[in-house]
């Protein structure tokens, strides 16, 4: 299905190291390759410190790659000079994870969403003035709000204020990072559909980085899973909930609990062990070899890679097929 | 089973410069021996006031108890000098907070800080003291406890840390354990190892917990009663069952049907959201908090707040809907829908 699509994004051999110390790296994304295709959601999940908001940063190259390429409609964006370069960051914007420190508190909401009209040069006077107008409308906001400053508005309509800003130069595509995670339940829900009408309306693709796998599940097409800065597996959204592979994935989707006392209480949990290791010093093998309830000395020394085992399902686990029987 | 707590017609306030905040109206409800009670509520519903007033934790001014009893084992809370509370918190009554990185000492090794707690209450050696926190963090599964004991908190992870949060509001054997949102800083897979760690710990030392937070997934797997809050007023409780299955209410059936399901793909792939915003509790509605953003509100939900209608065996929920002379809505969650279907097919077979 995926293959006669238009590849957007394409990562190969992404690497992203921070040197913390004389020759000591903490490898936030250790070597990840994957496509985004245009008009799609790719949900992006895993534990806290697995990479998943670096990746989401070195794509839109906030952050330089140590290593590796990432090209947006066949071109490799590192290598891209003057206009180029200032037009790939128009193409590609950001909605970030928390609304209170991501809204310049001095700056007034239309000139919050006015800066990139204005950088970009795409209008000016009353035009650039109807635009952040309609913009405001368009995420359920209204126009008097332009003339207000972000602490008037609750976590919610901040987001939207954000997710305003990110629209206001016409982006194809958007790294949502966490955009629901700092708000209240009913008000996720409000900004999750608001995302996918958007997606409808203009044909924007998403990279969604979230931690909450069934927000996920919704917003998604395909969701990739990461633990400690390596991709564990990616299939469609239904497939990898349904039929997971990975025993990380198996015991992350089992711990959530579900809100059906009736369901949860029959269900059985896959409890890990201990934390997620620290990506400074990161185990040789497979990534989840200490914590997994199948590692054999095999997973301790190679690490397996990422291969497509099913249609459009990749796994990285040298024991995929026995985990599918035994988990 | 045996009542040890008693909150009765809690009313709190806030005095600030803009005026006074109505974060609790009129709270009531009864704590037993050996239960989790979840109190469930967005931010601004009131439910951190209400489980911080039970040991008197909100800063006193701006909080002003305005009305109510909070009776532990008949004495009343709000009665006690701040001398009488501090033998209170952490001996009979613990606490674990959020978010487990800002609510430890950074200066003090952690076994330092559950020795603390157990000599400010309890007239014990130094020595014995430090057994008794070295036997806790065994307890709550630090591996190394002997290595650990004596490292700082920035040495320890998220979840870590929750452990040691946890010994520590549990060192004096207190009778009650509140914890606000003790999972929802952590990753799920550590909420799974600390969901399951407070249950064992409660079964061994027989406390009642009071759990506070949004995750409905957390409740339906921790919790045998709840209470959802509203606006800073309870708008319904009852057990877990009688909550998700049975709920009377139509805010907890607008959270229910909010919240995605990992295990169950919906079709049309749209959440139900519940449109608009909490009310301002400056000036909080005369009426039902939840009037402005309910689908079924009449007249008479705006002018006048709905008394405890009885829905159930101690189910309680606040609607006028449950009203002999409203028209009869059926739960439209989808959790309800599902359990009926069931229900009907065991029936028939």
């Amino acid at each position: 299905m995926s293959n006669d699509r238009e590849v957007l994004i394409k990562v190969r051999n992404l690497k992203k190291y921070f040197n913390i110390d004389k020759n000591i790296y903490l490898k936030a994304v250790d070597d990840v390759s994957f496509n985004i295709y245009k008009g799609e959601t790719l949900g992006l999940v895993g534990e806290s410190g697995c990479g998943k908001s670096t990746i989401g940063r070195t794509i839109l190259n906030i952050y330089k790659a140590t290593s590796g390429t990432v090209e947006f409609k066949g071109k490799n964006i590192y290598e891209l000079k003057g206009k180029e370069a200032k037009e790939f960051t128009r193409k590609a914007q950001m909605i970030f994870q928390d609304p209170y420190a991501s809204l310049n508190p001095r700056m007034l909401v239309s000139n919050i969403i006015g800066e990139g009209i204005d950088i970009h040069k795409l209008l000016t006077g009353q035009a650039r003035m109807n635009r952040i107008h309609e913009l405001l409308e368009l995420v359920g906001l209204n126009k008097e709000h332009a003339n207000r400053f972000p602490h008037e508005f609750s976590g919610g309509q901040r987001q939207r204020i954000g997710i305003a800003r990110a629209l206001a130069v016409n982006p194809e595509f958007i790294v949502c990072d966490e955009p629901i995670s700092a708000l209240d339940v009913s008000i996720q829900a409000q900004v999750v559909n608001l995302l996918k009408d958007l997606q409808e309306k203009m044909g924007l693709t998403y990279l969604f980085i979230a931690h909450d796998l069934s927000m996920v599940r919704y917003i998604s097409d395909r969701v990739a899973v990461m633990y400690l800065g390596s991709m564990m597996e990616l299939a469609n959204s239904d497939e990898l909930y349904e039929n997971p592979l990975h025993p990380y994935t198996k015991a992350l989707l089992s711990a959530i609990p579900i809100p059906d006392p009736k369901v949860q209480r029959k269900r059985e949990r896959i409890v890990l062990q201990g934390d997620v290791p620290s990506p400074i010093n990161p185990p040789k093998g497979c990534k989840f070899a200490d914590r997994c309830p199948m590692a054999t000395e095999k997973c301790k020394n190679e690490r397996p890679k990422l291969e497509e085992v099913k249609e459009n399902h990749f796994v990285a686990c040298h024991y995929w097929k026995e985990a599918e029987k035994r988990i | 089973m045996k009542k040890i707590l008693e909150v009765k017609n809690l009313e709190v306030s806030f005095d600030t410069y803009a005026g006074e905040v109505q974060a609790v109206r009129d709270v009531s409800f009864d704590l037993y021996e050996g239960e989790t009670l979840a109190i469930v509520g967005e931010s601004g519903s009131g439910k951190s006031v209400t489980a911080k007033s039970l040991i008197r934790l909100n800063p006193e001014p701006p909080a002003r108890y305005k009305a109510g009893e909070i009776l532990l084992h008949g004495e009343n809370i709000l009665d006690k000098k701040e001398k009488e509370m501090q033998k209170i918190r952490g001996s009979k009554i613990g606490m674990i907070f959020q978010d487990p990185m800002t609510s430890l000492n950074p200066t003090m090794t952690v076994g330092k800080q559950i020795m603390e707690a157990l000599m400010k209450h309890q007239k014990v050696a130094k020595s014995e003291a430090r057994k008794v926190a070295l036997e806790m963090l065994r307890m709550v599964q630090i591996p190394n406890p002997e290595k650990r004991f004596d490292e700082y908190p920035h040495q320890f992870s998220g979840g870590m840390r929750q452990r040691v949060m946890i010994a520590i509001a549990l060192v004096c054997n207190p009778q009650i354990l509140i914890a606000d949102e003790p999972t929802t800083a952590l990753d799920v897979t550590i909420q799974a190892q600390i969901l399951d760690l407070m249950k064992n710990l409660q079964e061994k030392i027989k406390t009642s917990i009071i759990l506070i937070t949004h995750d409905l997934g957390v409740v339906a797997h921790s919790a045998q009663r709840i209470i959802v809050m509203y606006g800073g007023k309870i708008v319904e409780s009852g057990t877990t069952d009688q909550i998700f299955y049975k709920s009377r209410h139509p805010y907890t059936w607008g959270l229910l049907n909010s919240v995605p399901r990992l295990d169950i793909h919906k079709e049309d792939g749209r959440l139900d959201s519940i449109e608009g915003t909490p009310p301002d509790l400056f000036a909080p509605p005369q009426g039902c908090p939840f009037a402005d953003r309910c689908e079924y509100a009449m007249e008479i939900c705006r002018k006048k707040m709905p008394p405890q209608f009885e829905t159930g065996e101690n189910h309680h929920s606040a609607c006028w809907l449950n009203h002999e002379f409203a028209p009869k809505v059926e739960n439209p969650t989808q959790i309800a829908k599902k359990l009926q279907k069931e229900e009907v097919q065991m029936r028939e077979q």
